[in-house]
């Protein structure tokens, strides 16, 4: 029988607030144990929550960057349950009325478009952390992270593969960064996906029963463990067996999923709307607002620049992974004709991407050590022939590699990057009296490959023009050269 | 000088008949000749109580006194203290050390207040008589074989018994109205979001309201002053400028519309309370006023819808309380199942028990919509019924409390009757209204019957005026229970 794979995706993303949810304590990451819990997050008697305006505007964000609805009145439910890193005994989410309904994310995958669809996305407090290692028979409770705003994204079940699957967690994951909501730190758990995995015969309309799969820290361990959970729910069905409704853990050691609790173990959260915070009320000139605010989003990015500079669609996917790349090409390629464009396209998805990738960095401002203008009058060398690949290739070393060049300088760039070329002399060769002279020496210090070619070795002429651009090193008009060097060689051997 | 109200000990601070480390150190002696008697306190810390009066004295000398600066009082236990013993009555906090100031303490404390001691209560406000507390039941000084009403027992009898000109209370279902009704004195629940929560103890959040108790209407006023006010550490806190609520004290009942709920006076009210609501309610005709009779049909639903709604919120709350951060943890356990099981079982009394596990059943996924969902929708009727009767009326009178104080021990094993003793109160606190009681006469057996003024939202400062024209020609707030001295 043929299977197909349904995934449905739950992420929770760290809000970038300062201070928490409903208390004024800091959410910096790394402080130690209990230093940043304050009276309301360690739930001493008689504290009370005040909502944080900042996670709300964040969630309005997203809603309006994912098309979705956003709610003019949401409610604060109580979840309740009993765990020592959970101090009120109750987390504060939102249950019935969230504050975004709907919308969509456009994903990618080999070259098509898909759009999956959103639920609902959900304010919430997140909890503390148990600490089980360092405590002789006994646990320590870290409460720093009690109370940290978090938005619970939550989409349908509309991915068809664990590749879906990590292209929507990665559209998203640059969506939050993108909108400047959420950080985007997976390993330090500002972006966690859980995925509700089912199968079903091919054509079957109704949903198998599905598994929630938790501990999904990266990308690759979201891709393997729904591999694995695909797997063994095949082998199940095939079986004759029949799948148990539970949430599984993510075993990235055994790359394996396992039991967590079943269905049947699930609490009884007693929802209940929070007495203590009033409906979230959120006004219309607060959505304008924050709509205006919006940055351009990266789908009508992607449009523009393949409508405006004329890159390719896979171009422009990569052009638009995130902001700063985004921002990086729009100002190498402002006003340039569309040779520029294209080229400055090419080098940062090339020999830039490929940089960083060396480095292991991401497209940082901070990482990148030639400026969108230096490139642009890189690239503008190039379109005038001033500098061939291979000079472009040796000024771009030299300029990654050497501060010779100050990133930040912005004034006379142009200048800089002549004089650069200038001092390391390579300037391309387009004298021809010059190139007719080192052809006439390779000519005459290669006598074979020369009557190679006359004989009908066209090979031979590859390594004839090599011979000439290793004693220009590099340098001369590759055009010219094979001009020069045909022409010398016919008339030769007339 | 223990009869003092705060007007008269105010006027003797600022006129330099004695100083606030010598009233403070008069009621300190009384509390601590009388507290076992009567059991109001369960912390009384004399080196801070005089280090506030001393800066009191200060304070007046610098000419920096406002009217409660020097005065004593005595608060809630419910109510966060920082550097004082809180434990809202229960084993469970019976080692909590506050490291804060709930806001009314905090605006007590800036006003110059001092506080005298933390009274006893019932158990995280959860009864109606103070006898569920950890420390033991407190006594009415009226009659120390009966009950001085709860949950804020401690403070009314303290202030009954001249231990405090006044009090600070705590009011869910009539927790502030019906002690004062029991033990002859005034005292005020405010409409729901005047005072700060913050720093109040949650025992059902949407219905808590903190309010101060006195021995006249004047001082409640004052009181009310101080501790109401928007803050922003509590989202239920209303934003409104704030008001003088002495402002109407003089003012004419001449024309003044009186509701007479029919359902008040129609079953289980006792006929010596009765009676003194009565002539109470004849006095307000003398002085000028009228009376409509009014309705409020679903005021029967009141106590029930309470004990849905209050509990499942309760249940809630009280989660915290899981021998994890602080208060009590069982000596011993197994596990950490074990751990929250025993802590919950020796740490919380039987009523605490009760409520929340009605409250846990409420909520429970198949039952929430039978219950919870379907008080929320009668909650909303019986506030609909009053919105109506004040179509008709600027306040609503009827008695405070079914019965006068009841015996030790009568009521403890039959919570139903305890339950019915909040019948008039509750639907206030349901509704969010603001709401009073007035000692209005005597009962059999010489037990004080108080009158209750419900008025429309933030109408406290009329009410005040209802309650000051009537102490002005009645004298029964400054009847002095048996036995107590007040020359």
């Amino acid at each position: 029988m043929k299977w197909e794979t349904v995934i449905g995706i739950e992420t929770h993303a760290q809000l970038s607030t300062r201070s928490k949810i409903f208390s004024g304590a800091s959410t910096a990451f790394g402080a130690a144990p209990n230093t940043q819990a304050c009276a309301v997050d360690i739930a001493l008697p008689g504290v009370l929550p005040v909502l944080n305006r900042g996670a709300v505007e964040r969630a309005i964000r997203f809603g309006l960057a994912v098309g979705g609805n956003v709610n003019r009145r949401s409610v604060f439910a109580r979840k309740n349950y009993f765990y020592p890193d959970l101090p009120k005994g109750y987390q504060i989410s939102q249950y019935e009325i969230p504050i975004v309904a709907g919308g969509a994310i456009a994903v990618q995958v080999d070259g098509t478009e898909k759009s999956v669809r959103l639920t609902r996305a959900h304010l919430e407090e997140d909890a503390g952390k148990s600490l089980h290692e360092d405590f002789h028979g006994a646990s320590g409770i870290d409460l720093n992270r009690a109370g940290t705003p978090l938005l619970e994204i939550v989409s349908e079940p509309d991915m068809r593969s664990a590749q879906e699957a990590v292209a929507y967690a990665k559209a998203l994951h640059a969506l939050v960064r993108w909108i400047d909501i959420c950080d985007g730190n997976m390993q330090e758990g500002s972006f966690r996906c859980d995925a509700n995995v089912s199968v079903r015969p091919q054509g079957s309309a109704t949903l198998g029963t599905r598994c929630e799969i938790k501990n999904l820290n990266s990308f690759r361990f979201l891709e393997r463990a729904i591999e694995y959970e695909v797997r063994r729910q095949i082998g199940i069905l095939e079986d004759g067996g029949a799948i148990v409704q539970e949430t599984r853990l993510y075993d990235p050691d055994r790359d394996e999923t396992r039991s967590l609790r079943i269905k049947e173990d699930a609490h009884d959260y007693r929802y209940f709307p929070d007495p203590d915070l009033l409906p979230l009320a959120v006004s219309e000139q607060w959505v304008n607002e924050v709509k205006a605010a919006l940055p351009e989003l990266p789908q009508a990015k992607r449009e523009r620049f393949i409508a405006e500079f004329g890159v390719t669609p896979y171009d422009a996917t990569l052009l638009t992974a995130n902001r700063e790349i985004a921002d990086y090409f729009a100002t190498a390629a402002r006003d340039a004709p569309g040779a520029v464009v294209k080229l400055c396209a090419n080098w940062i998805t090339g020999p830039i991407s490929a940089k960083l990738n060396e480095g292991g960095l991401d497209f940082d401002p901070a990482n990148v050590r030639v400026s969108a203008q230096q490139l642009r009058r890189l690239v503008e060398r190039i379109v005038d022939r001033t500098l061939n690949n291979n000079t472009a290739k040796q000024l771009f070393e030299h300029m990654w590699h050497t501060l010779e060049i100050s990133v930040h300088e912005t004034v006379a760039v142009s200048d800089a990057i002549d004089a650069l070329i200038e001092k390391h002399g390579l300037k391309q060769i387009s004298d021809r009296g010059e190139i007719e002279r080192i052809v006439d020496q390779v000519i005459a210090a290669n006598p074979q490959q020369a009557a190679d070619y006359r004989g009908g070795k066209e090979k031979a002429f590859n390594s004839l023009v090599g011979q000439v651009m290793k004693a220009t090193r590099g340098k001369a008009n590759p055009q010219q050269v094979n001009e020069v060097l045909k022409r010398k060689l016919s008339s030769q051997g007339a | 000088m223990q009869n003092a109200t705060i007007k008269s000990l105010s006027a003797d601070l600022a006129a330099k008949k004695l100083s606030s480390v010598e009233a403070t150190r008069h009621f300190l002696i009384r509390i601590k000749a009388l507290n076992q008697k009567y059991r109001c306190f369960i912390t009384v810390d004399e080196d801070k109580s005089l280090a506030q009066a001393r800066a009191a004295d200060q304070l007046r000398a610098a000419g920096r006194a406002q009217p409660l600066t020097g005065v004593p009082v005595a608060q809630k236990d419910i109510f966060c203290a920082k550097g004082w013993l809180t434990t809202c009555g229960s084993r469970m906090l019976s080692n909590f050390v506050s490291p804060y100031d709930a806001h009314v303490v905090e605006r007590l404390n800036a006003a110059g207040a001092v506080n005298i001691g933390k009274t006893n209560m019932d158990e995280f406000a959860m009864g109606s008589s103070s006898e569920t507390s950890y420390y033991g039941p407190v006594t009415n000084p009226w009659d120390t074989q009966t009950v001085p009403g709860g949950s804020s027992g401690g403070s009314a009898a303290a202030v009954a018994a001249r231990l405090a000109p006044a009090a600070i209370g705590t009011d869910t279902g009539g927790s502030i109205r019906q002690p004062a009704a029991l033990t002859g004195i005034a005292g005020l629940k405010p409409t729901y979001g005047v005072v700060s929560r913050y720093g109040m103890i949650a025992f059902a959040s949407s219905l808590d309201q903190g309010g101060p108790l006195a021995r006249t209407a004047e001082d409640l006023a004052l009181m009310l002053n101080v501790m109401a006010g928007h803050d922003a550490r509590d989202s239920t806190s209303l934003e409104r400028p704030p008001e003088d609520y002495t402002r109407e004290l003089t003012r004419s009942l001449s024309g003044l519309r009186i509701g007479l709920p029919r359902e008040f006076f129609a079953r289980g009210v006792a006929p010596d309370v009765e009676k003194a609501v009565g002539e109470a309610v004849g006095q307000f005709r003398k002085l000028g006023c009228e009376t409509v009779e009014v309705s409020l049909p679903n005021m029967g639903l009141s106590v029930p819808v309470y004990y849905v709604l209050a509990p499942a919120e309760a249940s809630s709350n009280l989660a915290r309380y899981d021998g994890v951060r602080y208060g009590y943890r069982a000596p011993e356990y197994a596990d950490l199942p074990d751990m929250y099981k025993k802590t919950r079982a020796q740490g919380f009394g039987a009523e605490v028990k009760r409520r929340i596990l009605i409250g846990t059943y409420v909520l429970s996924h198949g039952y929430y919509d039978a219950y919870y969902l379907r008080a929320q929708k009668l909650r909303r009727l019986i506030a609909r019924d009053f919105s109506e009767a004040f179509g008709k009326c600027d306040v609503i009178m009827g008695p405070t409390s079914p019965t006068t104080a009841f015996r030790l021990g009568e009521k403890a094993d039959d919570p139903v009757q305890m339950y019915l003793s909040d019948i008039y109160t509750i639907a206030v606190n349901l509704a969010g209204l603001p709401g009073m009681s007035i000692p209005c006469g005597f009962g059999n057996g010489g037990l004080p019957a108080g009158l209750q003024i419900i008025g429309n939202y933030f109408s406290e400062a009329r009410m005040l005026n209802v309650a000051h024209q009537y102490q002005l020609v009645t004298d029964w707030h400054d009847r002095v229970p048996p036995g107590i001295d007040v020359d």
